[in-house]
């Protein structure tokens, strides 16, 4: 019975995943993963001259646990992917993942042996932001799109569909 | 006088050949002289190569490869397979300076591919100690003597030595697997 | 002799003291480090292997991602192993530009290093105070060439384009700024009780186990040796300009800040002696040697270094007669000096450790290559 009331957007629900993602948008506090060139700009994106915390990124999280936005700017080689999936597996929900730079979102100019191209082949990513290395307004304008993402969230009905789906997997199994 | 003399001067007969370009001298020493020659070089007052910039490995198999193919092309009537073993595939270069003249100079070994050892300088110069780990881990040479001989930069079951030329610039497939919670 | 109630603590390679992609597994005893093993190659791209299937100019994008905090300085590294190589002559007036943006790209380089520095130890002020200037200064890069960070500056045989016209006034806009964000720092940091206590005499290293570790740059004139090869090997008309080589006495953390301290003002007066004997140029000077359409070098070795803003950065490239490089090495500054790490940390405390390693400034990206 209560199932079938979260399944649907009804209008209390509505309502409540509204004042849920406006809390949750104010403070997208991002795990800064910089590897590399993007590292450095990213820096640039968090200091003074262009201040993200404008945005509610305001606290640099170097705790996973702490962290909603996984920013992963710069190069993951091999040797490096097992971290990048746990750091991945270690944020809480809800979690998002931005690739910043051409390495992060395929390989870029270092098509090698070592080079792991693409970190969407480890872990799912929500925004993609070219460039070697992009620009800080590259990054911000990321992170806004992030926002926009929260905005558009429907924690309570995910949260359903995932339970429905571990309990699928729990029957399965 | 002029480096070159003094390097012929202090190592005599162990120099197999001595080359100069744009004022780089190279000079060839055998493999089982390289300590010798290298305790030679620090000490001697002449010259004092007091410090090591940097050790280096260099693969020659696509160079043989090339000429060979040139020798062909140029007389295919007679082409005959060059007698002899092959030349040492592989070569070991350190670069050397003297802080007290500021002169430069670089020491060539060359290492075949079914004898790939070369004695050790760690203990002249400690900061071989990387060069040389970076060395076995892209080309296989392994240091005798070395205190601490692991890869460097590749993760330790990386089954290949990725700067050889006959490895291929996007690898073979190799993953790097961990299972953390074992 | 390892013991069995030691704690091993592995710090990194993701975390914030470790600059992304460093990873020291360190053995303790309490809060004292016992043994500390650094584990590289998180970020080993295989630069040296892409060198060997790219031509001669397809390298030089590639060597802006080695040190990224000066791209600049290794673009002149390679730019000038591969002319040394070819028995190029490069004109005056191209050498002076490239002199001029390598001293602003030291400039930058040292504000990082000393922004995460102070960042790493708890300082956060500097660190806002000096990236506004060094915004700035990535503000004149873009003017001059059209990128921020990777600025694949210069090409083989000279460089592509002329100082923009105003470039006088807009250094002249920059430098009291820059001057005084330098002096601020200066003042936060230098004589501050909780900075004195935490750099002086941690890590110290004597200048003789410096050389025998092949420590260059900074890191060496901390430990008192006066080695720069800006001075000792002048190359890029140096050798025309006076300057000082500031010298360190101990080796520990705050002689290696310090040095960073002055030699950013050793490299506004060097800009400065630039900008005038630039003026004095004729205003059509080449730019440009006689660069082949194709350049394939001859079956040779060299090896050339310059002074990079870490130290001797240098290229040991051999060619074998085609388009390409037979073989690239890269001897990346901070790789040797982050090798006696083991070293420099032995018996001090864990938050030394963090201290040294930002210190160092280790740049993964030519560390791993």
């Amino acid at each position: 019975m209560s199932n079938e009331i979260i399944k649907g957007p009804g209008w209390i629900l509505t309502k409540l995943e509204w004042l849920i993602n406006w809390g949750r948008k104010r403070s997208p506090w991002p795990l800064p993963y910089g590897t590399a060139c993007c590292g450095i700009e990213m820096m640039a994106a968090l200091a003074s001259g262009y201040d993200m915390a404008r945005f509610g990124a305001e606290r640099p999280s170097f705790s996973p646990r702490q962290a909603d936005v996984l920013i992963e700017a710069g190069t993951i080689t091999k040797k490096m992917v097992p971290i990048l999936r746990r750091i991945y597996d270690q944020m809480a929900e809800p979690k998002w993942v931005i690739a910043m730079g051409a390495c992060a979102c395929t390989g870029g100019v270092f098509r090698t042996y070592s080079t792991l191209q693409g970190i969407d082949q480890v872990i799912p990513v929500d925004v993609y932001v070219p460039g070697c290395p992009p620009r800080p307004e590259g990054l911000i304008y990321a992170l806004m799109k992030i926002i926009e993402k929260i905005e558009k969230d429907h924690p309570l009905y995910n949260k359903a569909k995932e339970f429905e789906r571990s309990e699928r997997g729990c029957a399965c199994s | 006088m002029q480096l070159k003399e003094r390097i012929m001067r202090c190592l005599g007969s162990d120099v197999l050949a001595i080359t100069e370009y744009q004022g780089d001298i190279v000079v060839e020493v055998g493999k089982n002289r390289i300590r010798t020659v290298m305790e030679k070089l620090k000490n001697d007052p002449d010259l004092s190569m007091d410090f090591l910039s940097d050790v280096l490995g260099v693969d020659n198999k696509a160079l043989y490869e090339k000429a060979k193919k040139k020798a062909k092309k140029k007389d295919e009537a007679e082409a005959e397979e060059p007698k002899g073993p092959p030349p040492p595939r592989f070569e070991v270069v350190y670069l050397l300076l003297s802080l007290k003249s500021n002169e430069r100079m670089m020491v060539k070994v060359r290492v075949p591919e079914d004898d790939l050892e070369v004695p050790t300088v760690t203990d002249l110069w400690k900061a071989a100690t990387w060069p040389e780990r970076e060395a076995y881990d892209m080309f296989g040479i392994r240091f005798k003597g070395h205190p601490d001989l692991r890869r460097l930069l590749m993760w330790d079951e990386f089954p290949a030595y990725p700067l050889r030329k006959d490895y291929p610039l996007e690898g073979q497939g190799e993953e790097r697997i961990l299972i953390y919670d074992a | 002799m390892a013991r069995d109630d030691y704690v091993k603590i592995n710090i990194g390679p993701s975390h914030p003291a470790m600059h992304g992609t460093l990873r020291v597994i360190a053995e303790t005893d309490g809060e004292t480090i016992i043994n500390a093993d650094p584990e590289i190659g998180y970020l080993h791209r295989g630069v040296e292997k892409l060198g060997e299937h790219l031509t001669y100019h397809q390298f030089i994008p590639i060597t802006d991602r080695l040190n990224y905090c000066s791209a600049i300085a290794n673009n002149v590294s390679y730019e000038m192993a591969v002319e040394k190589l070819m028995g190029l002559e490069v004109p005056e007036k191209a050498q002076l530009i490239r002199l001029i943006m390598m001293e602003l790209a030291r400039i930058a380089d040292h504000i990082v290093c000393i922004g995460i520095l102070g960042v790493d130890l708890g300082a956060f002020t500097p660190f806002f105070y000096l990236f506004i200037q060094r915004e700035e200064i990535y503000e004149i890069f873009e003017w001059y060439n059209g990128a921020r960070l990777t600025n694949t500056f210069g090409r083989i045989g000279g460089v592509e384009a002329d100082l923009p016209e105003d470039f006088e006034a807009r250094w002249n806009e920059l430098k009291p700024n820059l001057l005084k964000a330098i002096d601020e720092t200066d003042k936060l940091l230098t004589h501050n009780r909780i900075w004195m206590d935490r750099t002086i005499g941690t890590t110290a290293f004597s200048p003789e186990d410096a050389l025998n570790w092949g420590f260059t740059g900074p890191c060496l004139r901390a430990c008192g040796v006066k080695r720069d090869l800006r001075k000792d090997e002048p190359y890029c008309l140096y050798d025309r300009f006076e300057f000082d080589i500031p010298v360190g006495k101990n080796g520990d953390v705050f002689d290696r800040y310090w040095v960073r301290m002055l030699e950013m003002y050793e490299s506004i007066k060097i800009i400065d002696q630039a900008i005038e004997m630039y003026k004095e140029m004729p205003e059509d000077a080449p730019l440009m040697a006689k660069v082949p359409k194709v350049m394939k070098a001859p079956e040779q070795e060299i090896y050339s270094a310059i002074e990079s803003p870490n130290g001797e950065l240098g290229f040991y490239i051999k060619g074998d007669g085609s388009d390409k490089p037979y073989r690239i090495k890269i001897r990346p500054p901070c790789y040797m000096v982050y090798q006696a790490f083991p070293e420099l940390v032995k018996g001090e405390m864990i938050a030394d450790l963090i201290a040294c390693l930002s210190s160092l400034n280790i740049i993964a990206g030519e560390l791993d290559r």
